[in-house]
């Protein structure tokens, strides 16, 4: 049997950071992947957020590929064939430092795992992890789907995704339930860059990103999203997996109502659909967090539920949770102490950081919307049709007008409900 | 767009051996009313077989994203990874 430092399962963001930095700790690191190579299994909308990334690998725009620089980011409240749009442009972020940009998991992993094996790391691809191996109660490493695929390590890193199989067999979390995930289809729609950057009012390169909210998923919670690629567009819908299954949804049937919304057809008219995809998001928050540390165990990424779905951010979570976990591995080995107790580093780490700050900070959103499923149909009509009567000139005078609206609103939702939502909402959100 | 039109974009390569399967037929007969893994699956891995009184597994186009695992309500599929280097092979993710 081959022993290792650190056994990393999964070669996505959070392995493949943790890997990274186990390596530049001196550690003998090894990645297995069930891909061909890193990021053929691997799937986002996809935004990667500038500042986490340049922490595993400094100034990686300068090589890493990249689609666009994000350098607007709108909001769109759907009503049926009405929208509400909201945004932000800064041509400051096409430039260094930049914020965010859309990229590729397939291109940009492959690339992330080429950084790894530059510091070090070996990659075993096409291999399943079936479980781990245990010394009595310690975990000495993990047995491979491989013949004679055993391999021992000082430290496991689970960096399994979202299919938390490992996890689960290791105690450390449970299960994951319909509510607590969102099911998410995308497609890449190829169009010529000129189209894309007179579609979205982008300079040559630029990129622009839309969430969409509402109609989009018919009501339920989750979002709609567009990303501007190179030559193509990403579009895509996650709705939570409870209430897509309550409404006799389909996945996909969903992605072609919000493809046939009239102010997303504009957008896609004429592009050719290269790929479908589909994923889960782990939606579960902060209080569906695992137990992230066992004896020569750590656990990184959506394996840890680490994703704020309201800001979109998860990639940087994940690298993030990944480069403490390979700093923390690394020096739990060094001193010759990988318990439980040692573990806890990583946790405290976590903790100290923005990772599960903003998960703490949010930990009532889940709630919130799983408990109030009239906000995303009540309100996206209410405010639609508020501003479709404050923007229409009918010779109604203002004053009188405003009172409609008010009296419109109460309505749809009476006034202890309203006040009662905005409280809600004040209590989930900030 | 067709989801069969969209599956046919997808990049696989086949096991000859199925990742999935059904935990027991007699489940989805006798105590599934709704089946709505038929629906939920963004793959239409499964379809309900009238004349077998069976729910069929298209496993060849799983995507592998997990959704049956969680969402069947009586726990009754049994849905792993295919084995390494098996499966869906994105082109761009």
């Amino acid at each position: 049997m081959e022993n290792f430092d650190v056994i990393v399962v999964g070669g996505g963001p959070a392995g493949l950071s943790a890997a990274l930095s186990a390596a530049q700790a001196g550690m003998k690191t090894v990645v297995i992947e069930r891909g061909d190579y890193p990021g053929t299994k691997n799937v986002m909308g996809g935004i990667l957020y500038t500042k986490a990334t340049d922490l595993i690998v400094p100034e990686f725009w300068k090589e890493a590929p990249l689609e666009r620089p994000i350098i607007e980011q709108r909001i769109a409240m759907l009503s049926g064939d009405e929208s509400i749009l909201a945004g932000y442009r800064d041509p400051a972020w096409a430039k260094e430092p930049y914020n965010a940009h859309s990229v590729f998991r397939v291109k940009f992993d492959r690339w992330l795992a080429q950084q790894a094996e530059k510091a070090g790391v070996m990659i075993i691809p096409e291999t399943i992890v079936e479980n781990l191996l245990y010394k009595g109660d310690n975990v000495v490493g993990v047995r491979t789907g491989r013949a004679e695929g055993d391999l021992g390590a000082k430290v496991v890193i689970i960096a399994e995704g979202v299919n938390n199989f490992l996890a689960v067999k290791a105690g450390l979390a449970k299960p994951l339930k319909p509510e607590s995930v969102a099911v998410t289809v995308k497609e890449v729609i190829a169009l010529p860059k000129e189209k894309i950057e007179d579609r979205f009012c982008l300079d040559e390169g630029q990129g622009a990103t839309i969430e969409l909210y509402g109609d989009s998923t018919a009501g339920m919670m989750g979002v709609g999203f567009i990303y501007t690629n190179k030559e193509s567009i990403s579009i895509g819908v996650g709705a939570i997996l409870q209430p897509l299954i309550r409404n006799n949804w389909t996945p996909n049937d969903l992605l072609e109502n919000l493809k046939s919304k009239p102010y997303v057809k504009r957008l896609l008219q004429g592009g050719e659909t290269k790929e479908y995809l589909s994923h889960l998001i782990p939606e579960g928050g902060y209080t569906q967090v695992p137990k992230l540390h066992r004896q020569g165990v750590l656990v990184v990424g959506d394996t840890a539920m680490l994703m704020n779905s309201l800001n979109r951010e998860g990639s940087n979570l994940a690298m993030i949770s990944g480069k403490i976990a390979g700093e923390v591995a690394a020096q739990a080995i060094k001193t010759g102490d990988v318990s439980d107790q040692a573990m806890t580093v990583y946790e405290t780490r976590l903790r100290d950081s923005f990772v599960l700050k903003d998960l703490h900070h949010y930990r009532h959103m889940g709630k919130f919307f799983e408990e109030n499923t009239h906000l995303l149909k009540v309100y996206p009509k209410l405010f639609s049709q508020a501003v479709k009567m404050y923007l229409t000139a009918d010779g109604t005078p203002k004053k009188q007008r405003q009172k409609e609206i008010i009296k419109m609103a109460f309505e749809k939702r009476s006034k202890g409900g309203l006040i009662k939502d905005i409280y809600g909402a004040w209590r989930a959100l900030l | 767009m067709k989801l069969d039109d969209k599956l046919f974009l997808v990049r696989f390569n086949t096991d000859k051996l199925s990742h999935i399967k059904i935990v027991d037929s007699k489940v989805c007969l006798q105590q599934c009313q709704d089946k709505p893994c038929t629906r939920f699956c963004p793959a239409h891995v499964y379809d309900w077989d009238e004349e077998e009184k069976r729910i069929a597994v298209g496993y060849e186009g799983c995507l592998e994203c997990g959704t049956c695992l969680v969402g069947c309500p009586f726990g009754n599929i049994d849905w792993k990874y295919p084995r390494g280097g098996f499966g869906v092979s994105w082109k761009n993710g």
